[in-house]
């Protein structure tokens, strides 16, 4: 499987955030797509994702399901976490698994994986920003998708939290997933640089 | 389907929580018809003459009231991202959540229109008549109503913007609503004629609706 675009062009507001972007990833690779602050590093992944449409260019997926679009076999773990205040941590993990893809894994021990085992039943407006996070990423392990797009993911994350995640990480590149991921900080994993608008 | 039912036993749950809109909605609708013996006076006559439109504009406002966070509060937190990225279709996903909202929001105010219709000196019958037009004109409410709320995203303007897009939309449920009611009351017109126009309003919108609402928030990506 391999993720590619060409010649991206990306405009919001009227002002051309980035022109002739492209970036390919394999099965089992991982790209760091670095920059300074406002350099499109949220937008590339809003556009791989089908939440930004691109001014010019295209994304293109080799050896996915032909039947499915490209966000479709995307996770996007962006800013905000996609969590409601008013369910619990396993209504909200729940509620994603049969939204998103049906096939359920066990949603006790990815908890565990993630180390919110002991909060299974407080509602998720009582978790720390680091907690939220984490419940944010148990959504990724509950439905397979071979294409991850995260934005900052280890922000908020204790170092044992960032631990964990790089070895979440390890595991999907090793079960051929591909992961392009905008950061600062290192991911912790083998990763490809991706440089946006000059050196950050 | 275990996609839009997860989606409608979500929107539910929340809304049945605290700090969710279901309660909001009929305390709103209370009190608005409360208010209205108050404001009109203690003549019978009157108030049973005013009843059913006052019944229809209070159920009208209540919907509105928490109508307008039924795509906002997904925008905000990111879900909406992830429900337009999924593999179900955006059109689905709309109609389920304006499906959830009128189950968790509409239902109520037709379940409490018995009771407020003996503060209105309705009878029996009257009462029968405007909570069946009620179940009948409540979901043309949410569906074109979800039309202004997915707009409120779109623009990033909530509130009042979609009470001003979403009232003139509502103007024919309420024309025929009242009508029909005051059909069983007064007379002279039959109740079948403005009902069947009512129901045919409520089947309209559910088929537009959720394309309307899909559009809107897919042209507004951002």
């Amino acid at each position: 499987m391999r993720l590619s675009g060409h010649g991206l062009r990306c405009v919001r507001g009227g002002r051309e955030v980035f022109a002739g972007l492209g970036f390919t990833a394999a099965s089992g690779e991982a790209v760091a797509v670095m920059g300074r602050n406002g350099s499109g590093k949220t937008s590339l992944l809003r556009l791989i994702a089908g939440l930004l449409v691109p001014a010019g260019g295209t994304i293109e997926l080799d050896g996915g399901d032909a039947e499915l679009t490209v966000p479709e076999q995307c996770h996007y773990l962006g800013h905000r976490d996609a969590l409601k205040p008013a369910l619990t941590v396993a209504e909200n993990l729940s509620f994603w698994a049969a939204f998103l893809g049906g096939e359920r894994g066990d949603a006790a021990a990815t908890l565990a994986t993630v180390g919110l085992d002991h909060a299974t039943h407080l509602p998720a407006g009582f978790l720390s920003a680091g907690q939220r996070r984490r419940l944010s990423l148990a959504r990724l392990l509950t439905v397979r998708r071979p294409v991850w797009l995260l934005d900052e993911p280890t922000n908020a994350l204790d170092v044992a939290g960032q631990d964990m995640f790089g070895g979440l990480m390890r595991d999907h590149l090793a079960g051929g997933g591909m992961i392009i991921a905008a950061t600062h900080a290192p991911l912790g994993i083998e990763a490809r640089e991706l440089r946006i608008g000059g050196v950050a | 389907m275990t996609a839009l039912a997860a989606l409608i036993r979500r929107d539910i749950r929340i809304a049945l929580r605290v700090g969710g809109g279901a309660l909001i909605g009929v305390l709103f609708f209370l009190t608005v018809v409360v208010l209205m013996p108050f404001a009109v006076g203690p003549d019978l006559a009157l108030l049973s003459r005013l009843g059913p439109a006052i019944l229809w504009l209070g159920a009208l406002l209540a919907s509105l009231l928490t109508l307008d966070r039924l795509f906002m509060a997904d925008h905000e937190d990111g879900s909406l991202d992830l429900i337009t990225m999924s593999r179900t279709p955006l059109e689905l996903a709309c109609a389920a959540k304006a499906l959830a909202h009128w189950l968790a929001a509409g239902l109520p105010l037709i379940v409490a229109t018995p009771v407020l219709g003996l503060l209105l000196n309705l009878d029996m019958v009257a009462t029968g008549a405007v909570a069946l037009t009620l179940l009948a004109g409540t979901p043309a409410l949410t569906f074109t109503g979800m039309i202004g709320a997915a707009l409120a995203v779109t623009l990033h303007r909530g509130g009042l913007l979609m009470a001003v897009l979403v009232l003139p939309l509502s103007i024919p449920v309420l024309i025929f609503g009242v009508a029909a009611s005051q059909a069983v009351i007064v007379g002279p017109m039959t109740f079948g004629a403005p009902f069947s126009i009512l129901c045919a309003l409520s089947l309209v919108s559910l088929v537009i609706g959720p394309f309307a609402a899909a559009a809107s928030l897919r042209h507004g990506l951002d």
